[in-house]
């Protein structure tokens, strides 16, 4: 079993009728079937299922999905919870899809022990829509400078380690934490930045940022890491997965590293996949603001073709909830974060997919597959027998992203902008988590 | 208390950036600023256009300059004037930026000319208040009015700025007043080159239509040498920008020997002679450092006109304004 929790829920009883099914995983790419759940199980899939006393959603022209699993996610809690709580943050990613979602440690306090964790994890238990895993502290406190208690952190339920927010700034350091963690069997998730090279800078060093006279952080702050660490990865042999990937630099780290054998994955976000340092001229930190920040159009087609040919495994949305006024604020005193569980899909199906960048079923791999992978959850898979873990979208459908948001906060990349498909229906652990749509009967 | 509405500003025109200035936009301000030279000239330096009409000065920076030229500007057109500093005001206290502005707002401003450290502040008080907001400088990103002046004085000591050679040396990487200079010189026609150490230059400044040069060879074939100011700081540990201000001085240091007869030289202030200029170039007869300063007064006098009373103003705004009943109340009598 995966290191997940979420709140006890009715399993679902329902057939989702009539729907294109796309799960590349299961060889499923598209063909108008019934899926028929019972007791929160798929119990049967096919054309033309007989309709009986069961409830019955009409989805044709609609599109079901493998649940959609985010491996990178604020939550804001224990500390911050006006921002976001386990409640309102897994209903946001319920809203998009997602049925399973991994929780960054850099909390107040920070889970860097085995009593913050366990309190999530019963939290989680309680209070999660969906399957919710926590990532504990490498470094405790996140100070950099000494080993979280690793061991006990993995028995009382971590899924990986991550330092998140911060880099590990000492190779020596993160040499030992590689080390350590062997000894637990996870994974550690670095936040990759040069903190001398990038200074606390507001925004991509580029043209950009030369004409607005904002401080640059240039796309190698990041990548002269990412080599660091993948070159400590090689040498102690160890599994290491790269967060928040943004420069064109740092996919040729990755790919070249991979081609050398050495076990990494790596994620991308979403707003990094839809928009550019051009996004930075509105000036409106709670949609522009970020580590990393939004890069030049050059790097980002160079992340779209690293999502493609599989370089970059995984997405995940960073979704980094802010207080309003804080984000109200001139750009360089406004916090690094934007929200993205409920945009996440629309929109990379709107500026990827739609385009004909990237294909649908790649992203689909991406956004479920691939993190599932990475931190060795259960694969969502839309096949008989198989826990109900999936979502239903129109994708035809455009919305207005606009609030009220299920997250408690606004701070949205995509705020403003008209997106492609909508999520009307997500079933995650056999439960209904979210819906919008109506049954037949 | 949400006693104050949202604000829909959407029509009321702003000077954020010079961007925000087509080349029209820019010879006609340019030309109104000329209008008032004649008003300078006068025993009586006022006009009674803007009687009536409310000017506030609102400076988180310290500036000599310009804050006086804009408050001087607004009395010579007779509107009324508040000049706020941020030391000794509530933003000393910890009152956020639009609270500061939402207060100020309340007391109904036709204009407010705002000076902040941030980039992007000016523009962002747009949203909160109903009154015309002008740029005085936002940290390293614009200084409109800066750059209005400078082209002012570039016509009236050239004739005209299309086809102007300008270099612009120093510290362009932090500098406001070069941003401004390179995008409203490219509008006018100008070829801009930009000159300094590496370090002070953003990289891909060339994306502004600039040409750039790390040597001073390059100001030969300029028309006028704009010299920026070289902060201190730089120089700070764990900055590094450069080594010493004795050798940024010798390396880019705008001399009597790196300036050619009839090359103008101007300066945005405060300088620091013996660094980025050298004393004899800041007294000589190359000099328009002064004339800028002067310009400064006609060409914020023809800006805050332009806003308030003339040709591109937004026509129904001050019929439709509307006076609070409170307001009406407490003054005792009618509001007008």
């Amino acid at each position: 079993m995966d290191r997940l929790s979420c709140a006890p829920a009715p399993p679902a009883d329902l057939l989702i009728a009539g729907a294109r099914v796309v799960d590349p995983g299961s060889g499923l790419d598209g063909a108008a079937l019934d899926v028929r759940i019972h007791e929160g199980v798929i119990a049967e899939i096919g054309p033309d299922l007989p309709r009986t006393e069961i409830e019955t959603i009409d989805a044709e022209g609609l599109v079901v999905l493998p649940g959609l699993v985010d491996p990178h996610v604020h939550l804001r809690t224990p500390g911050d919870e006006d921002e976001e709580d386990v409640a309102s943050g897994t209903r946001a990613a319920a809203a998009g899809g997602f049925t399973a979602i991994l929780a960054m440690p850099n909390t107040r306090p920070v889970v860097d022990t085995p009593v913050v964790l366990g309190g999530l994890v019963e939290r989680a238990g309680r209070e999660a829509v969906i399957p919710t895993g926590f990532m504990a502290a490498i470094t405790a406190g996140q100070d950099g400078e000494r080993l979280a208690e690793m061991v006990a952190l993995a028995e009382a339920g971590a899924v990986a380690f991550s330092d998140d927010g911060r880099p590990v700034e000492r190779a020596a350091i993160l040499r030992r934490a590689f080390q350590y963690a062997s000894v637990t069997g996870l994974r550690l998730t670095l936040h990759e930045e040069d903190l001398s090279l990038s200074g606390g800078a507001d925004m991509h060093e580029g043209a950009v940022s030369a004409e607005l006279g904002l401080r640059g952080y240039p796309s190698i702050a990041e990548s002269v890491m990412v080599g660091r660490d993948l070159a400590i990865a090689r040498y102690e042999g160890a599994p290491m997965h790269v967060c928040h990937v943004s420069a064109a630099e740092s996919v040729a780290e990755i790919r070249r590293a991979r081609e050398l054998g050495v076990e990494v994955t790596a994620e991308v976000t979403p707003h990094h996949l839809c928009l550019t340092d051009e996004h930075v001229r509105s000036l409106d930190a709670g949609r522009a603001k970020m580590s990393p920040p939004l890069r030049s159009a050059t790097d980002r087609a160079a992340l779209i073709e690293a999502l493609a040919d599989g370089t970059l495994d995984c997405i995940g949305t960073d979704h980094a909830p802010h207080r309003g006024h804080e984000k109200e604020q001139p750009f360089a005193q406004a916090p690094n974060g934007v929200i993205g569980l409920e945009t996440a899909f629309s929109a990379i199906y709107t500026h990827l997919v739609e385009p004909g960048l990237v294909p649908l079923a790649t992203i689909v791999e991406r956004m479920s597959a691939g993190p599932a992978a990475a931190f060795g959850l259960r694969r969502p898979a839309v096949r008989k027998g198989e826990r109900a873990d999936l979502c239903l979208w129109d994708l035809a459908a455009s919305w207005p992203v606009q609030p009220p948001y299920a997250s408690r906060s606004q701070n949205c990349a995509f705020a403003g902008q008209t997106l492609r498909a909508r999520c009307h229906l997500t079933i995650a652990a056999g439960a209904v988590a979210h819906r919008l749509i109506e049954a037949v009967h | 208390m949400d006693a104050i509405p949202p604000k829909s500003s959407a029509k009321r025109r702003h000077l954020i950036s010079i961007t925000d200035l087509r080349r029209a936009d820019i010879e006609r301000i340019l030309q109104t600023a000329e209008g008032f030279e004649s008003v300078m000239r006068r025993d009586l330096k006022k006009v009674p256009t803007l009687r009536g009409r409310t000017v506030m000065t609102v400076f988180f920076e310290a500036s000599t300059r310009t804050s006086s030229s804009f408050e001087l500007a607004a009395k010579r057109l007779s509107a009324d004037t508040v000049s706020l500093k941020a030391a000794g005001s509530s933003v000393d206290k910890g009152e956020s930026l639009r609270d500061t502005v939402q207060t100020l707002s309340a007391y109904d401003p036709d204009v407010i000319v705002i000076r902040h450290s941030a980039v992007g502040a000016a523009g962002m008080i747009t949203a909160w208040t109903d009154a015309h907001v002008v740029n005085a400088g936002d940290g390293t990103h614009q200084h409109p009015t800066q750059c209005l002046l400078d082209l002012y004085t570039m016509q009236a000591a050239l004739g005209g700025i299309e086809g102007l050679h300008v270099a612009i040396v120093g510290d362009v990487l932090h500098s406001r007043v070069a941003r401004s200079n390179i995008l409203g010189l490219r509008t006018m026609g100008a070829r801009v080159t930009l000159v300094g150490p590496p370090t002070l230059i953003p990289r891909d400044a060339a994306a502004l239509g600039a040409e750039v040069s790390h040597s001073m060879d390059a100001l030969e074939a300029a028309d006028v040498v704009y010299v920026l100011r070289m902060q201190r700081e730089r120089m700070a540990a764990g900055a590094s920008y450069v080594p010493s201000l004795s050798e940024y001085a010798a390396v880019w240091g705008v001399t009597p020997a790196r300036l050619r007869p009839s090359q103008l030289v101007m300066h945005p202030g405060p300088i620091n002679r013996g660094v980025e200029i050298a004393p004899e170039v800041a007294d000589s007869a190359a000099s328009r450092i002064v004339d800028q300063v002067r310009a400064g007064l006609v060409v914020r006098m023809a800006v805050l006109y332009d806003l308030l009373a003339g040709p591109g103003k937004a026509e129904p705004e001050a019929a439709l304004r509307i006076v609070s009943p409170d307001v009406v109340s407490a003054a005792g009598q009618e509001v007008a």
